[in-house]
């Protein structure tokens, strides 16, 4: 580590915080309804679907209306997948997925998890990159959001019931906050180095007499959406590592700030529409606190090196660079990892199968937190309000008083709730693990043999139930079994995920708020940050322990006695 | 259930037609208009020819060009499949392939860059100490004072940007190139 790595580190989180705090603002004018500069396009919307905008809906109503739409997007999308050898803008002529794989895509790219178990540039078309893949980018970011609104309303409200308009919600993200920073932020890509055109691969003749075809593609407006939706999906099948999709450092410095602004922007959305500052600010401070430890311990996992490729006559000065780009330093790689995991992004600019075992136990352990620090775009805010239930329910247990958060009594059927939803990852997570570690058929994808291979396992099933979406490298990924229970993982992460929690904020938007008193926990300040903290930590983490000894602790020690696999 | 799926569909249709189709097509104009050269992908021309874009690494093996950083993107530097090793800390495999390299780079201990492979298999650039310990070899191939060919490699040798971000790094196929230039 040097301290011009951590300047770097330093300089872009100052960036993420200084910007997250103004936008925060303006999407809570946005949730209020108080932004309307395109109101002729919003209307236009709302003409077509039949839609008022000002209709209230209670929990079932907006969850039914949001399930509705990812449906259709998932409809489309697939069948976009599936037809298009026949559809324009093919230059390369690609023919239709395969039915499992275009299910595989097609579910990860609605369900913000953006795993990709094939290539961009070897697979899919210029048409499905724009009007099929960067569309439910869009839309699975303004899903997440207006969700997060709408369980921000639940708190913010006195008995009411209802959370808001779905449709407006949707509408209004994506025109307002998403569209405007997509475009702004991809021109900016392209002015570094990121190819935005549709003109064919071009065959280049090299130096020494060699042909090289370079691919190219309308990337740069997908690659900003990636980030800023958290989506992480890239246009090309090495992700952010592509010299064309992380041309240079500062490339790499904007695409983490925008994998993390809106995160952590939300939580000062809450505390604007909660009219508690301190509150989204603890929130914040918490998932901050996370980014930068983790972000640590990468590093110096990292700039460490191994052991092993020491004793091979390596010089360990420039850390462990199998797997890392010249371009980006370690110290960006590091920052990048900690955030595309921390917030269910999933883009990388960095290959995590080829980190030292504890560097890459760190993305991991990460997602399996819960994908809260600072979480995916909507889905990290309402993901920390449930541990932020069960921190108060703790604290509860301890002094034998009925829990309230933000005024709110958390009761016995929203603590039932919030426990189905997050025993949604643990379940998922390791028992398609364990089900696949005995089935040949599944086992056959793995590269490595010894812990690194069960790490490879425990990590496709981590990334997709968190809907991250960010591979652990060498897993053989396009076959029927993980296609399919992958998929499944990513559905149930997603959705079986999500449905407690809009319960969870329909019974508590219905009742009222109790006014503070002397014997409230105060839900801000160093006291609450701690409890939430140790809450993810245990209930978030201490059931993924066993399986992290047995893949990345074991390789550690495997690595330092020197033993090859 | 008309009352759900109306809104539903048009709300897709709609929007595929805004963020799939109008605006990265006005973002694919304004970019060919305002930065035509980064949005066709960097492309460097010699002679009318395409010799391959800036930021894409290309394969070298002739003792009178600096190397490039191990790539396993196809056969080495295959731009059409790029690709990482994706060997792990522990892998046997990885261990022999450096453990080559390495004893084919002469003194030791040897920059992490010059024996191992980068993410993407593209990696265009190469660490100033990777560079400079290739200058012997070039300056005895193409005959010519070490000075000369340590004097380009400085010229060549980027700083991190704004003096701040990533790494100091060079450029193989821009050094090349200019090997090429020097009469």
């Amino acid at each position: 580590m040097t301290l011009n790595g951590w300047a770097q580190i330093t300089l872009v989180l100052a960036a993420i915080i200084a910007a997250a705090i103004p936008l925060g603002r303006y999407i809570a004018a946005l949730a209020e309804g108080r932004v309307r500069w395109l109101r002729p396009v919003e209307a236009l919307f709302y003409r077509a679907g039949g839609i008022d905008p000002t209709a209230e809906q209670g929990w079932r109503a907006y969850a039914v209306a949001m399930l509705a739409v990812n449906a259709m997007g998932f409809l489309l999308l697939y069948l976009i997948l599936r037809l298009q050898g026949a559809l324009p803008l093919n230059p390369r002529g690609f023919e239709g997925l395969s039915p499992w794989l275009a299910f595989n895509t097609a579910v990860s790219f609605v369900a913000n998890t953006n795993w990709q178990a094939y290539s961009g540039e070897a697979a899919i078309s210029y048409f499905s990159q724009m009007a099929g893949l960067a569309v439910q980018n869009f839309l699975s970011a303004s899903t997440g959001i207006a969700l997060a609104l709408a369980v921000s309303r639940a708190f913010a409200r006195g008995s009411v019931g209802s959370l808001g308009n779905f449709w407006a919600d949707f509408v209004r993200i994506t025109l307002y906050v998403l569209l405007p920073l997509a475009l702004v932020v991809g021109l900016v890509f392209v002015a570094l180095g990121i190819p935005q055109t549709f003109a064919d691969y071009v065959t280049a003749t090299t130096l020494e007499g060699g042909e090289q075809l370079i691919p190219l593609g309308p990337a740069a407006f997908q690659i900003a959406i990636k980030h800023l939706g958290t989506n992480g999906g890239g246009f090309f099948g090495v992700n952010s590592l592509h010299p064309f999709e992380g041309p240079g450092a500062l490339v790499t410095g904007i695409q983490i700030w925008a994998q993390a602004v809106i995160p952590f922007a939300l939580c000062v959305t809450f505390g604007h529409l909660v009219r508690d500052a301190r509150q989204g600010r603890t929130l914040l401070l918490v998932m901050l606190g996370f980014v930068v430890a983790a972000t640590a311990a990468i590093y110096a996992a990292e700039a460490a090196g191994t052991p092993i490729m020491a004793s091979l006559g390596v010089d360990l000065a420039q850390g462990n660079m199998e797997g890392k780009e010249v371009r980006f330093g370690l110290a960006l790689a590091a920052l990048f990892t900690a955030t595309t995991t921390g917030a269910s992004c999933g883009a990388v600019n960095a290959m995590f199968s080829s980190f030292t075992p504890l560097g890459g136990m760190v993305p991991l352990f990460l997602i399996q937190l819960g994908e809260v620090l600072p979480g995916g775009v909507g889905s990290g805010l309402y993901g920390i309000l449930i541990f932020a239930l069960l921190a108060v329910f703790v604290a509860g247990l301890m002094v034998g008083r009925t829990p309230e958060y933000l005024g709110k009594k958390v009761q016995a059927r929203e603590i039932k709730l919030a426990m189905l939803a997050v025993l949604v990852l643990p379940a998922t997570i390791l028992g398609f693990t364990a089900v696949s570690m005995v089935l040949p058929m599944a086992t056959a994808s793995l590269a490595h043999a010894g812990p690194h291979g069960l790490t490879e396992m425990l990590y496709a099933y981590t990334s997709a139930a968190g809907n991250n979406g960010s591979a652990f490298g060498g897993l053989t990924a396009d076959t029927p079994w993980l296609n399919t229970t992958l998929g499944i993982a990513m559905l149930l992460g997603r959705f079986a995920y999500v449905v407690p929690v809009m319960a969870i904020a329909g019974s508590l938007a219905g009742k009222v708020k109790t006014p503070e008193g002397s014997g409230t926990l105060p839900t801000h300040g160093p006291l609450f940050a701690g409890l939430l903290a140790g809450v993810i930590l245990i209930l978030g983490g201490l059931q993924f322990l066993p399986s992290l000894a047995l893949g990345p602790l074991a390789e550690h020690f495997v690595m330092l006695a020197g033993k090859t696999f | 259930m008309t009352g759900i799926l109306r809104p539903a569909a048009t709300t897709v249709v709609l929007f595929t037609a805004l963020l799939g189709l109008a605006a990265p097509a006005a973002m694919t104009g304004i970019a060919g208009a305002v930065f035509p050269a980064q949005a066709g992908g960097s492309l460097l021309v010699r002679d009318g020819q395409v010799i391959g874009s800036e930021l894409i690494g290309q394969a070298f093996a002739d003792a009178r060009y600096f190397h490039p950083r191990p790539s396993a993107a196809g056969s080495g530097y295959d731009a059409s499949a790029a690709a990482a090793s994706q060997q792990g800390p522990t892998s046997a495999k990885l261990a022999d392939a450096v453990r080559e390299r390495v004893a084919a780079a002469g003194l030791q201990p040897v920059p992490a860059d010059a024996v191992t492979a980068s993410g993407s298999g593209l990696d265009p650039h190469i660490s100033p100490e990777n560079a400079a310990r290739q200058v012997p070899r070039i300056a005895a191939a193409r005959n010519l004072p070490e000075a000369r060919v340590l004097g380009l490699l400085q010229e060549h040798t980027e700083g991190r940007e704004f003096g701040l971000l990533g790494e100091p790094r060079v450029n193989v196929l821009r050094l090349n190139m200019a090997l090429d230039a020097l009469r």
